[in-house]
């Protein structure tokens, strides 16, 4: 636990250093904000005390942001080469991918702290359901986890960034957009089974402030599939 | 005092509580010690055997076997491309195990090589390194990853910096240094953990001739109680610093021993080059030839009579060559023994 603490130290700390947190912090805060208070379907324009279109911007904005901070995490190691420095330490691949991951995981949970004025806000000019503010926090935090356990498979396919970067995006988009509109094209099994599939099904279920299990066992099951996935990417090279 | 603070965080007692942790962590340190003097007596050699590995249908290492032992420097000498770096990157983990076995310790590197790696030190092929990190930091995250105990990271440091001389460059990003400083930051990440094991890819790339004294210098220190393995194309680097050669070829083997056995080998006869004075030449030449020992002898210079003479295989003629003169009343001004040169033996072996 110490070295995947390590680890993730050592990521949160380039990240920092890099200016990419900075940079993501207030693209996100910025995106967000600009939807939910001025632009487009805003609290004013609903005149509801809902969170509900925050929700929905985060989901999209986090869905871009995250394969962004995500893409560099294995792949500029394989380039650079410094992976087999890190690797001949006393450390575990699974050690080296859970540490990656929980830091990014951490910098998005810090940037959904940040928002928190904003349930604080409307909480005080309107009468706000705190369970479904809650339930969709939960929702947008295990959505960043799908997306950068996802991201991290994707970089470490790869030694390049940019290549990380698409691969990530295009899985995604199937998770975000193409299952759920392939869903509403088909009908009996397939169509459930897309359904099923989609995240965007699962995540607007939570937001609305349903705690189901079934939507808890899919997105920890893609957490744990992207996890494991790239710690087999890495350990490949045994095999080779 | 109906509302003090729960028990534990009454000032005595929390003395007491803490004195108890102490206790415990003293305990755990004392059997850890205890676990690393056990490990310090089975002593790490590294025993390999039959090691192979394959690139497609390219055999970059080729059934090798050969052993380490502790206090032993062993130089890896090859040829680009012969399976220096492939066989280091097996020892260390960082690729699988072809065929064969790596044995650090009488412990298999293929079942317990997240173990192992907390006592090998490891400096890759150019040097991979953190460039946004600082140097202080960067050694405090390998110290912390290698398990060094808290307690002692700040005093490893102080002391990496001082034996690389890193201590101007340290609040320095590494993306800022020379190659050279750079590469003392390699050796002090590898050596912070204080390893038994040393596996160092070519060490003093890039570094300064008084850096290089200085690195192989430390080397040689650490060789003594560490099992240590480098690489290098720099063959009187070998020759300074290492108590064995190992020259491989295509991932074989084509020579193992001292420098001076290799010489011996390469050698097989004697060669003089002789000058002598107050004699006429064709009765030295004639006289030479007459020695026992001697195989062949060629006149390289009239004028100053200069001879290169060339013992039989296995026998060595300097001394009859001195008597001779000293019976005929001549003057030996020169007597060179020719030795060859790693650099000829090395050309030999590997361009065959």
């Amino acid at each position: 636990m110490h070295t995947i603490w390590v680890i993730t130290k050592r990521e949160l700390q380039s990240f920092f250093d890099s200016l990419i947190a900075y940079i993501m912090l207030i693209l996100f805060l910025g995106f967000s904000g600009f939807f939910t208070w001025l632009y487009g379907s805003d609290i004013f324009l609903v005149g509801q005390a809902s969170l509900e279109g925050f929700f929905g911007i985060a989901f999209w904005t986090l869905f871009f942001f995250i394969p962004a901070l995500t893409m560099r995490l294995l792949a500029e190691e394989k380039k650079t080469g410094t992976i087999e420095m890190l690797l001949t330490k006393a450390v575990t691949d699974r050690q080296v991918v859970m540490g990656k991951f929980l830091s990014t995981f951490l910098l998005i949970a810090v940037a959904l702290v940040f928002t928190l004025p904003y349930p604080i806000t409307v909480a005080n000019i309107g009468n706000l359901d705190i369970g479904q503010v809650v339930c969709g926090y939960i929702g947008l935090l295990l959505l960043s986890g799908a997306y950068v356990s996802i991201g991290l498979y994707a970089s470490s396919i790869t030694n390049n960034q940019i290549v990380a970067f698409l691969t990530a995006l295009f899985i995604g988009l199937f998770l975000q957009l193409i299952f759920d509109v392939l869903a509403g094209n088909f009908t009996g099994l397939i169509g459930q089974i897309l359904n099923t599939i989609s995240l965007s099904n699962h995540f607007e279920s939570i937001s609305r402030g349903v705690m189901d299990t079934r939507d808890l066992i899919y997105f920890f099951s893609i957490i744990f599939a992207g996890l494991f996935l790239s710690e087999l990417s890495l350990t490949k090279r045994n095999l080779e | 005092m109906a509302f003090s603070r729960p028990f534990f965080f009454k000032e005595k007692n929390y003395f007491c509580i803490h004195k108890i942790i102490l206790l415990i962590s003293s305990l755990d340190d004392s059997y850890s010690f205890s676990k690393f003097k056990d490990k310090q007596n089975s002593s790490m050699d590294i025993q390999i055997e039959n090691l192979s590995k394959r690139y497609g249908p390219q055999k970059a290492v080729d059934q090798l076997s050969f052993q380490v032992k502790t206090g032993e420097i062993l130089g890896f000498l090859g040829p680009n491309g012969a399976g220096k770096s492939t066989t280091m990157k097996m020892i260390t983990g960082y690729i699988g195990i072809g065929g064969g076995e790596v044995r650090i310790g009488d412990k298999s590197v293929q079942e317990h090589g997240d173990e192992l790696r907390k006592h090998i030190g490891y400096l890759p092929e150019n040097n991979p390194l953190y460039l946004d990190m600082p140097v202080i930091d960067y050694l405090r995250f390998c110290a912390d990853l290698q398990g060094v105990q808290k307690e002692k990271i700040e005093e490893r440091i102080r002391l990496m910096v001082r034996m690389c001389g890193l201590n101007t460059e340290k609040h320095k990003k590494i993306g800022e240094l020379s190659k050279g400083f750079r590469q003392r930051v390699g050796l002090a990440q590898a050596m912070i953990h204080d390893p038994e094991i040393l596996i160092l890819d070519e060490p003093t790339t890039g570094l300064d001739p008084n850096q290089i004294v200085e690195i192989r210098k430390l080397i040689r220190e650490l060789g003594k109680e560490k099992t240590v393995i480098l690489s290098t194309h720099i063959l009187p680097e070998v020759e300074a610093t290492c108590d064995r050669i190992l020259i491989i070829n295509k991932g074989k083997i084509v020579a193992n021993g001292t420098a001076e056995s290799l010489r011996k080998q390469a050698t097989g006869q004697e060669i003089l080059k002789l000058r002598i004075e107050d004699g006429t030449t064709d009765q030295i030449l004639h006289e030479l030839r007459r020695i026992s020992s001697v195989d062949m002898v060629e006149l390289m210079d009239r004028n100053l009579n200069r001879f290169e003479l060339q013992s039989r295989t296995g026998a060595s003629s300097k001394r009859e060559v001195f008597k001779l003169c000293v019976q005929k009343g001549w003057i030996l001004t020169e007597l060179i023994p020719i030795e060859t040169r790693l650099e000829d033996i090395f050309r030999n072996l590997t361009t065959n």
